[in-house]
C-alpha cells in the first residue's frame, strides 16, 4: 500500500521534493556552427539563441503549451481593454558584474537598445504607445491598441534585457562588452575559444535558490554533421540540440542504450515546413490544380521515412503548435483519384512543372525527390530544378519557380508569423521571407488585420479560424510538415527541455542524475 | 580485320572487359524493359537489404526506391555521357591537334596556347565550375565534361599529324596535286587513328567517373537517376545501410576497369609491332 502510493504521487508529479536534483556537475552541447556572437541583443541566430539564451534573459518564459510563466517578471496584469500590461519585477536580481537589475533597465532594452537592433519585435513595438517605468520594480506597457500577440513576445530571443549602465550611450554594435556578455542568466559567460568551444559557469548569486543546478556548461564547436554524431558516440558531447546531426544518424544514436531524444523544445518557433505555389503564373496559378497537388502528396511517407517519424503533417497555414489554430478546415490526405479529378478541372495539359528544392542537406533533396514521384503518379510533368543556397534565394525573391520548398518559424501567434506570408501587401520581389507566393486575397488581409487587434482571444480565434478555412481552401502554399527537430541527450540530463523554446533557456532547470 | 580480331583476343584482360562491358550496354539497352517504372518510384519499405525480399535482389534506398532498377537506369546515363562527351572532345581536340599540326607555325601556337590554358586548369575543378554555371542538366554535363576532356586529345593528334606530315605518302599525295584539307583529312588522319581509338576509350572511362563525381557531389541532374547520384545520396547513411553506396560503387568499378582493359587491348591489337614483352 505504501508502495502504491509513493508509485501514485511519483507517477502524478506531484510533491517531489526539491531535494530529488542534484547539484553539480558539467554539460557539453553541441552548437552548430558556431555563433557569430553571444551579444543577444544584436544577433538572433540559432546558435547565438542557444548559447545566450543561458546567459540573458526575457521578462517571460513560455512552457511548451505557450503559456507564459513567471522569469524576470514575478507577475504580470492586463487591463480589461488590453491596453496596459503591468509586470511586476522579481526583486534581488543582479547583472553578472554585480549591478543591481531593476525596471530602468527594461525601459532601456526595449524603448532604445532594441527598438534600434531588433527588426523583429520593432515590428510589433509599432503597437506600443509608451514603456513606462513605475517604480523600482514595476513597469507598464501602454498599446496604441489592442494587440493580441503581445503577451508573445517576451521570449528571449525576442526581448532579451540589456543592462543599461553598459551600453546607455554607448555605440552598440561596436561596444566592447559585446565580447563578454553580462545578462541576469543562471549562467556567466567564461571564455570563448574560437572554433573549439564556448564556456559558461554557474552564476553563483542566481535568485532563484538552489539554481542552476550545472557548475559548467561547455558549448563545442564541430563543423561537421558526421563528427558530431561521432562525439555524441563516443561521450565527448552530452547533448544534440535539434537539427545538429543529419536524420538518419538520430535513428541510430536514439538507438543506443542510455539515450533519450524529445521533439519538444520548439513549440515557439514551430518550424513549419512548406512549399509555396506561384499564384501568378503557371498551371499552379490554377486554384484546382493546387488542390491536385495536396491531394497527391504522401506527406505521411515523407514524415515516418525521411523525418524518421518526428513531426506531424501539417493540415493549415497555422501550425498546431501555434495559438490559435484550427482543425476545422479541409483535410488533404492523400486520395490520387481525387487528384486527377482536380487535374481535369483545371484543364491541365502537361506543362512541366518546375520543383525548387531547399538546398539544405540530402533530407530536404530526397523530400523534393518524393514530391516528384508523388505528383508524377498522377499525371503532373515534374521537373526538379538544381541549386545552391544563393540560387535557392534568388530564385525565391524574382519569382522564378512554380513551386519551392521552404520552412518558417512561427513564434507563437498567427499575428507574429503566420500572416506575413499571405498579405498582399507584404508581396515585393527582392525577398524569400515575404509573400513568396503572390497570393492576393482582400478578404484574408482584412480578416488577418481584424483578428491581429481584436480584443479578446475568443474573437481572435473565431477570426483565425475562418482565415485558416479560406486559405486551405485556396492553397496558396503547400503545407507539408510541423517539423520537429529530435534534441538528443543522455538520459541522466534530467529536466533540459522544459520550454517553448527548448535548449535554449532550459540550463536553468537541467541536472544530472549521477 | 580478322588479324585485329585474333590479336586483340590474345589479351585475356581485354576479353573480360569486353564482356562486362556488352553486359553493361546490354542492361543499359533493355533497361525500359527489365525495369519499365521509373527508377524513382518508391516501391517497397525503404531500407530493405540486398537478397532479402523477393522481387528487390538488391533492396531499396533511403526512400524505398528499388536498387537494381536505379543501378540498371543508372547504366545508361553513364554511357550516354561517356560516349558522348567522347565524342564532343574528339569534334573538338581532332581538328584542332590536327590543324596545328599540319600548318604549324602561327597556327601551332595559337592552338597549342589555347589548349595549354585548358590544361592548367584542373579537369574536375574546371568542370563543376562550369556546371555550377550552366545549371546541372544532361546535356550541360556532357559538354562541360567534354570541355575538360579534349586537350590531350588535341595534344596527341597534333604529335601524331607531326610525325606523319613528312612521310613520303605525304610527299606523294602533294605531288599528285590534292589539296591540304584532302591530304590532312583523307591521309593523315586515317593512318593516326590507332592512338586515337586508344585514347577514345579510356575516355569514356574518364568521362564516367567525372560524370559519377559530379552527381555524387550533388552536382548531377536531379532528375535522372545515375550510380554517381546513388552513392551520393546514401553517404549519409553509409553507418546504417552501406550497401547502398557500395552496389553502384562496384557498378562504376567494374565498368570503368572494362573500359580500360578494352583500351589496352586495343593499344595490342593495332599496333602488334608493340606486342608487350612476356607474351
Amino acid at each position: 500500500m505504501r508502495n502504491f502510493l509513493i508509485s501514485t504521487i511519483l507517477a502524478t508529479g506531484l510533491a517531489l521534493p526539491a531535494a530529488a536534483q542534484e547539484a553539480g556537475g558539467r554539460l557539453d552541447i553541441v552548437v552548430q556552427p558556431e555563433p557569430p556572437s553571444l551579444m543577444l541583443g544584436l544577433v538572433q541566430n540559432g546558435p547565438t539563441q542557444l548559447v545566450a539564451g543561458d546567459i540573458y534573459e526575457s521578462l517571460l518564459r513560455y512552457d511548451t503549451d505557450l503559456n507564459p510563466q513567471p522569469s524576470l517578471a514575478e507577475s504580470w496584469e492586463i487591463s480589461d481593454d488590453a491596453l496596459t500590461y503591468t509586470f511586476n519585477l522579481r526583486e534581488g536580481v543582479k547583472w553578472h558584474d554585480g549591478e543591481d537589475f531593476n525596471a530602468d533597465d527594461v525601459v532601456f532594452s526595449v524603448d532604445e537598445f532594441l527598438r534600434e537592433t531588433h527588426p523583429r519585435l520593432r515590428v510589433s513595438l509599432e503597437h506600443v504607445e509608451s514603456v513606462t517605468a513605475l517604480d523600482d520594480h514595476t513597469v507598464e506597457f501602454k498599446l496604441k491598441n489592442p494587440f493580441g500577440p503581445f503577451i508573445g513576445v517576451f521570449e528571449n530571443g525576442t526581448m532579451p534585457m540589456i543592462p543599461k549602465h553598459i551600453y546607455e550611450g554607448t555605440d552598440y554594435a561596436n561596444n566592447p562588452a559585446n565580447n563578454t556578455p553580462i545578462g541576469t542568466g543562471p549562467f556567466k559567460f567564461e571564455e570563448w575559444n574560437k572554433g573549439s568551444y564556448i564556456h559558461l559557469v554557474k552564476n553563483e548569486d542566481y535568485y532563484l535558490e538552489g539554481k542552476p543546478y550545472l557548475d559548467e556548461v561547455y558549448y563545442r564547436v564541430v563543423p561537421d554533421a558526421a563528427s558530431r554524431a561521432v562525439a555524441f558516440e563516443n561521450g565527448e558531447v552530452d547533448v544534440l540540440p535539434g537539427g545538429s546531426v543529419e536524420n538518419w544518424d538520430v535513428q541510430r544514436l536514439t538507438a543506443m542504450d542510455g539515450v533519450c531524444s524529445t521533439g519538444q523544445g520548439w513549440e515557439y518557433f514551430a518550424p513549419h515546413a512548406m512549399a509555396w505555389l506561384n499564384t501568378r503564373e503557371g498551371p499552379t496559378a490554377n486554384k484546382d490544380f493546387r488542390k491536385a497537388l495536396m491531394y497527391a502528396m504522401d506527406r505521411e511517407f515523407v514524415r515516418d521515412v525521411i523525418w524518421n517519424g518526428f513531426g506531424k503533417v501539417a493540415t493549415s497555414p497555422v501550425s498546431s503548435k501555434t495559438n490559435f489554430y484550427s482543425d476545422d478546415t479541409i483535410m488533404y490526405d492523400q486520395d490520387q483519384d481525387k487528384a486527377r479529378e482536380h487535374l481535369e478541372a483545371a484543364g491541365y495539359d502537361g506543362e512541366t512543372v518546375r520543383i525548387l528544392p531547399l538546398p539544405y542537406g540530402e533530407t530536404w533533396q530526397r523530400w523534393a525527390e518524393a514530391m516528384k514521384q508523388n505528383l508524377e503518379e498522377v499525371g503532373v510533368n515534374v521537373e526538379l530544378v538544381a541549386t545552391d543556397v544563393a540560387g535557392w534565394n534568388q530564385k525565391q525573391s524574382e519569382w522564378d519557380f512554380d513551386i519551392a520548398f521552404t520552412y518558417l518559424y512561427q513564434y507563437g501567434d498567427p499575428a507574429l508569423g503566420v500572416a506575413r506570408s499571405y498579405l498582399s501587401s507584404n508581396i515585393a520581389k527582392g525577398s524569400p521571407w515575404n509573400n513568396v507566393a503572390g497570393y492576393e486575397n482582400p478578404e484574408v488581409d482584412a480578416m488577418f488585420a481584424e483578428a491581429a487587434v481584436a480584443a479578446t482571444p475568443e474573437e481572435r480565434q473565431e477570426i483565425y479560424t475562418k482565415v485558416q478555412q479560406t486559405l486551405v481552401d485556396d492553397v496558396p502554399v503547400a503545407w507539408l510538415l510541423e517539423i520537429e527537430f529530435p534534441t538528443i541527450y543522455r538520459c541522466e540530463v534530467k529536466d533540459l527541455v522544459t520550454t517553448a523554446i527548448g535548449v535554449n533557456d532550459g540550463l536553468r532547470d537541467a541536472w544530472v542524475e549521477k | 580485320m580478322m588479324d585485329f580480331l585474333k590479336r586483340f583476343s590474345r589479351n585475356k584482360g581485354a576479353l573480360l572487359g569486353a564482356l562486362i562491358l556488352i553486359v553493361v550496354v546490354l542492361l543499359a539497352v533493355f533497361a525500359p524493359l527489365i525495369y519499365p517504372d521509373s527508377p524513382w518510384k518508391m516501391v517497397q519499405r525503404p531500407f530493405l537489404t540486398p537478397f532479402s525480399t523477393d522481387g528487390f535482389p538488391l533492396g531499396t534506398d533511403t526512400l524505398g526506391r528499388d536498387v537494381a532498377a536505379g543501378l540498371v537506369h543508372g547504366a545508361r546515363v553513364s554511357l550516354i555521357v561517356g560516349l558522348v562527351s567522347t565524342l564532343v572532345a574528339l569534334l573538338i581536340g581532332v581538328p584542332l591537334g590536327a590543324l596545328a599540326g599540319f600548318y604549324g607555325g602561327l597556327v601551332d601556337d595559337g592552338a597549342m596556347r589555347f589548349t595549354e590554358f585548358f590544361q592548367t586548369i584542373p579537369n574536375f575543378a574546371l568542370a563543376i565550375v562550369l556546371v555550377a554555371i550552366l545549371e546541372p542538366t544532361l546535356p550541360t554535363i556532357t559538354l562541360a565534361i567534354a570541355i575538360v576532356s579534349w586537350p590531350p586529345v588535341a595534344r596527341l593528334v597534333r604529335a601524331e599529324v607531326l610525325s606523319l606530315r613528312n612521310r613520303e605518302f605525304v610527299d606523294a599525295a602533294r605531288l599528285a596535286g590534292l589539296s591540304n584539307m584532302r591530304i590532312l583529312f583523307g591521309h593523315i588522319l586515317p593512318n593516326a587513328m590507332s592512338p586515337i581509338i586508344v585514347m577514345a576509350s579510356l575516355m569514356v572511362a574518364t568521362a564516367i567517373l567525372l560524370e559519377s563525381s559530379l552527381s555524387f557531389l550533388g552536382l548531377g541532374d536531379p532528375n535522372i537517376m545515375s550510380w554517381g547520384y546513388m552513392i551520393g545520396a546514401a553517404r549519409t547513411v553509409i553507418r546504417n545501410a552501406w550497401w547502398l553506396s557500395f552496389i553502384p560503387g562496384v557498378a562504376i568499378l567494374l565498368t570503368v576497369l572494362a573500359l580500360n582493359l578494352i583500351g589496352e587491348g586495343l593499344n595490342d591489337a593495332l599496333n602488334p609491332r608493340l606486342a608487350r614483352k612476356g607474351r
